[in-house]
């Protein structure tokens, strides 16, 4: 971190938050795909729709998410450097936007041309999202568990968008490669490598301060990262030949490690000093137990073998797991990201005034209804694996539970926007 | 020994040991008062508010009165480190006195807020003290080890025993 300890380093607030206004409308389209095709997305993994729908949430909202984030924590958190972030933000996010949108078309189309347009695009927007941060992760002289996590987790992002162009050329081209031992590969670098090996990175700095808990133990905080990227390491070492028992080993010992994770949240959560459960605090509850009810189903395909286990599975993770973090935590960043801006503003202002408090950036009735929303939604996205006709309602419900967490994000940011305007006069 | 254990060792008798674990006491206090408040008890709400208050009130003038100005006058530097958390100090002084105004009305919406943003600037403020400042303090002023760790492990002291 700079020596003069200041939030200097923060990029301007329309850097992460162009990223996170974008996420939610991803999870709307997803609502409405499933709301239109129905019980025929949730039968098998390799339906184009089906496809379609999880680029839609891990490619959209996720990664929208989760680049926003990151171009935010880095230098608050680490104090690495980010090149001109105005810049990189406003070429990154639009072409990240289009390049998930191609991929979706492409998917829905069958259409050669949008998995090579998807693939360029991705190869440009997420290529120079990846040099630029990695600069700042591997040149900052911080050290700890946290950026070690944030390196390994950049270092997996490369190899998801690796495989993930290799897959659309190869499907744009007809190429004969193994698609489907290429897109578990692909899967487990996107899952296991990047989206949770940097969920673990940034939990280690903010669990203990949105909760008051104990530090994540040394040995885990450091160990659990390099665990994962050796399972995910040694699964794509199988490739192509995905074959019995050694396919579900490696499956099931890469399962067990992120619900050891879950696990010690939970257990951690449960020393916690504050007595206050928040929104946000339940929101990352709901995902850590989702991680726990991920090891109990992925034991299931041991005695009976359907492929809705899959999807079940699948579900659990992308809204379960990491929909309900990432909605969590941007209830706790935003408001205070507005307050910390606001403050500096003020002081640029000439008044000493503080900005309202976080609570007045959204209320936290409005984030609590939300989540009772997103908690029914998880639900019935669950039971409607099971129960076909259940499909639409929950891709209707889908479409409710995202379109409240877009209300009350642009609520946050137009909060900024009405506070900015009015700067009190200097006691 | 082998080498953690030398830095466990080194870490433990730094000398600001003292404040770095007060900043937990002082979690504890929070944490006691929002609790306490937000459960809507507003007469215990008052008093564990004015403990913690005092505590943390103890800590900034510990820093600010005494460690601060050792750094300064060893390193020169004035302008940097200690003016932002200085700074930071100021507001959360600002943010634990619009604490006592919501719990003058009894207004739990409004505490809850001001709770929340004093709880991340607490802990950011902390984390930087704790990363960074402290160590940049117990390597330019070890000379003083053992006069000035003594005042300050005696001003926490008093700080307690006040509350």
């Amino acid at each position: 971190m700079h020596p003069n300890l200041s939030f200097e380093q923060a990029p301007p607030i329309s850097v992460p938050y162009r990223f996170f206004l974008t996420a939610p409308w991803f999870g709307i389209a997803a609502g409405l795909l499933l709301l239109v095709q129905g019980d025929a997305l949730l039968v098998s993994r390799w339906a184009p729709g089906t496809l379609a729908l999880v680029h839609l949430v891990v490619a959209g909202f996720m990664l929208q998410a989760m680049c926003g984030a990151l171009l935010q924590f880095i230098p608050v958190a680490t104090g690495g450097n980010i090149w001109r972030p105005h810049w990189l933000a406003a070429l990154v996010h639009p072409l990240l936007m289009v390049a998930a949108g191609l991929l979706v078309a492409a998917f829905l189309a069958q259409r050669p041309g949008l998995f090579m347009a998807a693939g360029y695009t991705f190869a440009l927007g997420l290529g120079f999202f990846i040099v630029v941060v990695s600069l700042a992760v591997w040149r900052t002289p911080a050290q700890g568990a946290t950026v070690i996590a944030l390196r390994i987790a950049i270092a997996a992002l490369l190899v998801t968008l690796a495989t993930g162009v290799t897959l659309a050329t190869g499907l744009a081209k007809g190429l004969l490669l193994p698609l489907p031992p290429l897109a578990d590969v692909h899967a487990a670098w996107g899952l296991g490598g990047w989206a949770l090996i940097l969920l673990a990175g940034v939990s280690y700095f903010v669990v203990p301060m949105f909760q008051l808990t104990p530090a994540y133990p040394a040995w885990f905080s450091r160990g659990m990262p390099w665990a994962l990227v050796a399972v995910v390491g040694i699964w794509s070492a199988l490739f192509p030949d995905f074959s019995e028992p050694l396919r579900s080993i490696v499956l099931l010992s890469g399962v067990a490690v992120a619900a050891s994770y879950g696990a010690m949240t939970l257990h951690l959560h449960a020393r916690r000093r504050r007595k206050v459960s928040d929104t946000s605090f339940l929101f990352f509850r709901l995902a850590m137990l989702s991680l726990l009810l991920l090891l109990l189903s992925a034991l299931i395909p041991l005695f009976w073998e359907d492929e809705r286990i899959t999807v079940w599975l699948g579900v659990l993770a992308l809204f379960g797991v990491f929909f309900s973090v990432i909605n969590g935590m941007l209830y706790k960043i935003m408001p205070f990201i507005n307050w910390l801006q606001l403050q500096r503003y003020y002081g640029t202002r000439g008044t000493q005034v503080l900005p309202p408090n976080m609570n007045q950036m959204l209320p936290e009735s409005r984030m609590r209804i939300q989540f009772h929303v997103h908690l029914a939604t998880l639900g019935v996205l669950l039971l409607a694996v099971w129960v076909p006709v259940l499909a639409r309602p929950a891709g209707l419900m889908l479409m409710l539970d995202c379109g409240w967490l877009a209300f009350n994000l642009l609520q946050i940011g137009l909060a900024y926007r009405h506070f900015k305007d009015r700067v009190p006069e200097a006691a | 020994m082998t080498v953690p254990d030398i830095e466990w060792f080194l870490k433990m008798a730094a000398l600001t040991d003292p404040l770095q674990h007060h900043h937990k006491h002082c979690d504890d206090l929070f944490a006691d008062a929002e609790a306490v408040a937000l459960g809507g008890d507003w007469l215990r709400a008052k008093e564990s508010v004015t403990r913690f208050q005092t505590e943390i009130e103890c800590h900034f003038r510990t820093e600010e009165e005494l460690l601060f100005p050792a750094f300064e006058a060893e390193t020169g530097m004035t302008i940097g480190p200690t003016q932002m958390m200085r700074l930071e100090h100021a507001q959360m002084r600002e943010l634990i006195g619009q604490m006592q105004t919501t719990l003058a009305v009894e207004d739990r919406e409004g505490f809850g807020g001001v709770a929340e943003t004093l709880l991340i600037l607490m802990q950011q403020h902390n984390m930087k003290e704790e990363n960074i400042l402290y160590p940049m303090c117990d390597r330019s002023l070890a000379p003083q080890e053992a006069v000035l760790g003594r005042q300050l492990q005696d001003r926490i002291d008093l700080a307690c025993q006040m509350t």
